[in-house]
């Protein structure tokens, strides 16, 4: 097939050696790339701890990547998260993934540990390991410095090195491969930088079939409000969607006691790209460039950590939520999380904490300052239960949920428990037709039907991730185009049920490992705060509890679509 | 899934596209359900939907003149026994649905094989088969878009073949009653008179775009989810949401900053923008778009060959007019070729004008009343224009 190098790097940081090894053709096949390949490596070491050497830390690139095949720029970090215990990965964007390709190589895979940091540079086909001595300590900014415009990076700083259970791998600069504290893994191995170039063309098979396919995906795009629309991703990012969530009267505020925050026009869309007079940025090869960049070169934020900064905290001082964004991403800090873990603490202690605070707690928390950093790098539930209240972390499965409150959309309260690496918007993404109306609108406060929904959209986007394509057009777009696309780039002849298949395959590995280290059905649950306090009902729109009854009955009939008799047969309680 | 689908075997009938008898629906949570029993070969659909991961699964043999329109467009279009599939003409179906397989066989196999390419296709002497990814409304969305790209195939096919004197024989008597089944089931004159007067206050607003609404789809000047329809104030306009069916528009508009200072919008219809356009350039407040059928046929109907034809619906450099309604070109939503840049100025001279390919905007001042008396009879004039043309070519009128 083409699309693919048919070369990958393994890299043992413990004996510090490097073997470029043939991509087998069955994992071309069968797992696509990215997520997919992530999957394929980990099965057979899943259940060892996240900074035990063996584990594998593995950056893998897609067959569409380093073509004119639309928003393909993107990689899969894929490894054991230190936060969650489960599989993890991370699609991310950025030029890295792009630039691993025309380096001539399809994945990296990572395994031991070096005593002393170090670096690894893919330059083309010479790939070295040199010390990172000189880097420990450093900030993201900081480290990356000594690479110019033709490399890309992926850097770990202060919070993974010292092993902050939420740390992030930032690639150049400010594309975070930020949640299940990756770079946590990444500081475990000592590996603090990863620079790579490469000046290949990746090989297509049918130029022509991709660029009619290419034709088909625009046209789709611009026909999409969402997408290229006056108000949508490519206008004003992901923080597009802070007037609506706020509409929407979902927007969890001050740790989800409340889904309303009246200051949220603080940091809208709009406001922020008033102030920053914001121009677009975005990945390698993709055309909605949904990533703002400020006048000043302000990192404008995306929406989860507007909101997580922003309401989850009673926050409304938009430059201190900037500043927050800016500071995590230097610091190596998944914002969702830090941002959650800080508003979780604030519960706790009672009090809203003020801007000027936060701002101090991410660095306590990147360095793990013994005391209340030290503390809060464990995350929320570990925090809140070393306090006795773990029901008071806004989490499942330890991963602190995004900013889209569950009581407000049922399919995504449903997606949140069943996802296999914990609170995550991005497994099935039901905001997409529950909220967004793409492909078609459901009823949000209603579980009929979610279950297939639900299902469908975790095959669908354990492929989006595989491609490694950007989960935002498939607003506008379906899988019935990338797979025409997918049929150009490689000569193979995929088709829509074809690559569900290989989703559904990918999304039962992971479920399997995760079954390995000890999950159960109760894992795949909401905390009880959903279950029990109605939120901020208002403009007719009532907020109510989840019923929880309706829930387990909609998550069984998940189980059965799933065909997962173990995890149905489990009671509440798991077993 | 019992209850949408029931929704849907109503509107399906009341499109006139199938009766309900003949229109096997199955729907799946946990649980398939069937809006009846598979009978004979249908069974062969359990095996499809098994083989699919989809929410549902619709397959329907058509009413009149439906069925004839297909088995016509089947028998004659030479894309059919070139590629097996055919290649609808207008603007949305080929955004959407890019080109149909057409199966000649009615085998589980040959069915899961072309829906994992497509999201529907024709099964030749049976009907249309097609499924929801996500939930059962999309089954009706696809298999609506396909009755209503062969109707606007088949009769611009027909007009062009009537012009080389190809329609003769078994086709000009399948012309003839497919042509008094289309005049017989025809709604446009039966409209409902709607309200008059400026509203009052934002639910008056909501109530008067409901209203309308309903009034274009009873009267079949769009289908489905398609089309949108928008009314602009001071500050605000409010406008139907992308996906939303203009007969069921309670909850489904937003009110959209005209300032822009809020992005609530983003789940607004993908011609928000020239829907505000239009409201800016013209003055006029009540706007309505809508896909009437004969508009959609008579905007593509050029004797010009001697240019690309793929530039009809993006960049058409001619000045065309069919009865005096301006058409244009231009793609939905946004871009450089998109209709935002070309429907607003052709209000400015004229109360409605044709998308190329596409549909119909018009609009008026104060209430919807012009708005859609003027859909109306654009499309009234188009379908006889279409007669005429007909009639020009020396075949006799069919007979009523």
């Amino acid at each position: 097939m083409s699309g693919y190098t048919y070369r990958s790097i393994h890299v043992d940081l413990s004996d510090r050696s490097v073997g470029i090894v043939t991509t087998p053709e069955i994992l071309c096949r069968e797992y696509l790339g990215g997520r997919g390949f992530g999957a394929a490596m980990l099965s057979d070491a899943i259940t060892h701890a996240y900074d035990a050497p063996e584990l594998p830390l593995v950056f893998a690139t897609g067959p569409l990547v380093g073509t004119a095949a639309p928003t393909s720029g993107r990689m899969s970090v894929v490894s054991r998260s230190p936060l969650t215990g489960t599989i993890f990965d991370c699609s991310v964007g950025g030029r890295f993934g792009t630039l691993l390709k025309r380096a001539g190589y399809d994945y990296l895979r990572i395994v031991g540990a070096s005593s002393q940091p170090v670096m690894l540079e893919i330059d083309g086909d010479a790939v070295t390991i040199r010390s990172a001595e000189g880097l420990a300590g450093k900030t993201v900014s900081e480290a990356g410095q000594k690479f110019d415009a033709s490399w890309s990076t992926a850097v770990i700083g202060p919070a993974g090195e010292r092993r902050v259970r939420y740390a992030s791998i930032m690639i150049d600069g400010h594309y975070s491969a930020g949640r299940g504290g990756l770079g946590a893994v990444m500081g475990a191995k000592g590996l603090k930088l990863i620079a790579v170039r490469g000046s290949r063309t990746v090989p297509v098979a049918d130029p022509a079939m991709l660029t009619t396919a290419r034709d088909s995906i625009m046209r789709l795009l611009r026909t999409s409000q969402a997408v290229f629309g006056e108000f949508g991703l490519a206008e004003f990012g992901t923080a597009a969607l802070v007037d609506l969530m706020h509409a929407r009267r979902m927007e969890p505020t001050e740790n989800f006691r409340k889904t309303v925050f009246p200051q949220a026009g603080a940091y809208s869309g709009y406001s922020m790209k008033s102030r920053y007079r914001t121009k677009k940025t975005g990945c390698a090869g993709c055309p909605v460039l949904c990533k703002k960049i400020g006048e000043g070169k302000e990192v404008i934020p995306e929406y989860e950590t507007v909101s997580h900064f922003g309401a989850l905290n009673a926050n409304c001082d938009l430059s201190s939520i900037v500043e927050a964004n800016a500071l995590c991403n230097d610091l190596g800090l998944d914002t969702i999380t830090a941002a959650a873990t800080i508003a979780c603490y604030a519960e706790l202690e009672g009090r809203t904490v003020p801007p000027a605070e936060m701002l101090q707690m991410l660095r306590e928390i990147a360095d793990r300052r013994p005391g209340r950093g030290d503390a809060l790098a464990e995350g929320s539930l570990r925090y809140a239960s070393s306090r006795g209240r773990p029901e008071l972390s806004m989490s499942v499965k330890g991963l602190e949920l995004p900013a889209y409150d569950p009581r407000g959309a049922y399919g995504m309260a449903l997606a949140y428990a069943t996802s296999n690496r914990g609170g995550c918007h991005l497994r099935a993404y039901p905001i997409s037709h529950e909220i967004l109306r793409r492909p078609v609108a459901t009823d949000r406060f209603s579980f009929d039907g979610k279950a297939r929904i639900i299902k469908i959209a975790e095959d669908l986007n354990a492929v989006v991730d595989s491609l490694t394509a950007c989960k935002f057009v498939f607003f506008a777009v379906s899988l019935e185009e990338y797979a025409k696309a997918l049929s150009a780039v490689t000569g193979f002849p995929h088709d829509v049920q074809s690559l569900f298949r290989i989703g559904e395959r990918i999304w039962n590995a992971e479920r399997a490992m995760n079954r390995a280290n000890g999950f159960t059905a109760a894992d795949d649950d909401l905390p009880a705060r959903f279950f029990a306090e109605e939120g901020s009902s208002g403009a007719q729109i009532r907020v109510l509890p989840i019923d929880r009854q309706t829930f387990l009955d909609a998550r069984a009939r998940y189980y059965r679509v799933r065909g997962y008799a173990e995890e149905l047969a489990q009671g509440e309680d798991g077993r | 899934m019992e209850k949408v689908v029931r929704k849907y075997l109503g509107k399906i009938e009341a499109q006139g596209l199938a009766h309900r008898d003949d229109v096997l629906f199955l729907a799946r949570d946990a649980d398939v359900y069937a809006s009846r029993s598979a009978v004979g070969e249908e069974r062969e659909l359990l095996r499809v939907l098994d083989g699919m991961n989809c929410s549902a699964l619709l397959y329907a043999r058509l009413a009149e003149p439906y069925r004839s329109i297909l088995d016509e467009v089947v028998l004659r279009d030479s894309s059919v026994a070139a590629e097996g599939r055919v290649f609808p003409r207008d603007a949305e179906t080929r955004t959407f649905l890019h080109d149909i397989p057409v199966l000649d066989t009615f085998s589980a196999d040959a069915i899961l094989a072309a829906l994992s390419k497509r999201k529907t296709a024709i099964i030749r002497n049976h009907g249309i088969v097609t499924f929801g990814a996500v939930t059962p409304e999309q089954a009706f969305i696809f298999f609506s878009s396909v009755c209503f790209t062969m109707f606007v195939k088949y009769f611009s096919d027909t007009l062009q073949r009537f012009r080389q004197g190809e329609i003769a024989g078994e086709a000009l008597d399948a012309f003839r009653r497919i042509w008094q089944e289309t005049e017989r089931t025809c709604t446009v004159q039966h409209a409902p008179v709607l309200r008059s007067g400026v509203p009052a206050d934002a639910d008056a607003v909501l109530a008067l775009m409901c209203e309308a609404g309903q009034a274009v789809v009873s009267t079949h000047l769009v289908d489905s989810c398609f089309g949108n329809i928008s009314y602009g104030t001071d500050e605000v306009m409010y406008i139907s949401q992308t996906g939303s069916s203009l007969d069921e528009l309670e909850g489904c508009i937003d009110a959209v900053s005209l300032a822009g200072t809020s992005s609530v919008g983003i789940t607004a219809s993908s011609e928000l923008t020239a829907h505000k356009r239009i409201f800016a350039e013209t003055g006029l407040n009540a706007i309505l778009h809508g896909h009437p059928r004969f508009s959609v046929i008579m905007s593509m109907d050029c004797e010009r060959t001697d240019c690309d034809r793929e530039r009809c619906y993006t960049s058409c450099p001619e000045s065309r007019s069919v009865q005096g309604i301006p058409i244009v070109s231009g793609e939905i939503g946004t871009g450089p070729n998109a209709l935002l840049h070309t429907v607003p100025k052709a209000l400015r001279t004229a109360p409605g004008v044709i998308v190329y390919g596409h549909g119909v905007f018009t609009a008026c001042r104060g209430d919807f009343q012009d708005a859609f008396a003027t859909l109306r009879s654009i499309e009234q004039a188009c379908m006889d224009a279409y007669e005429r043309e007909v009639k020009t070519q020396k075949c006799e009128r069919p007979e009523a």
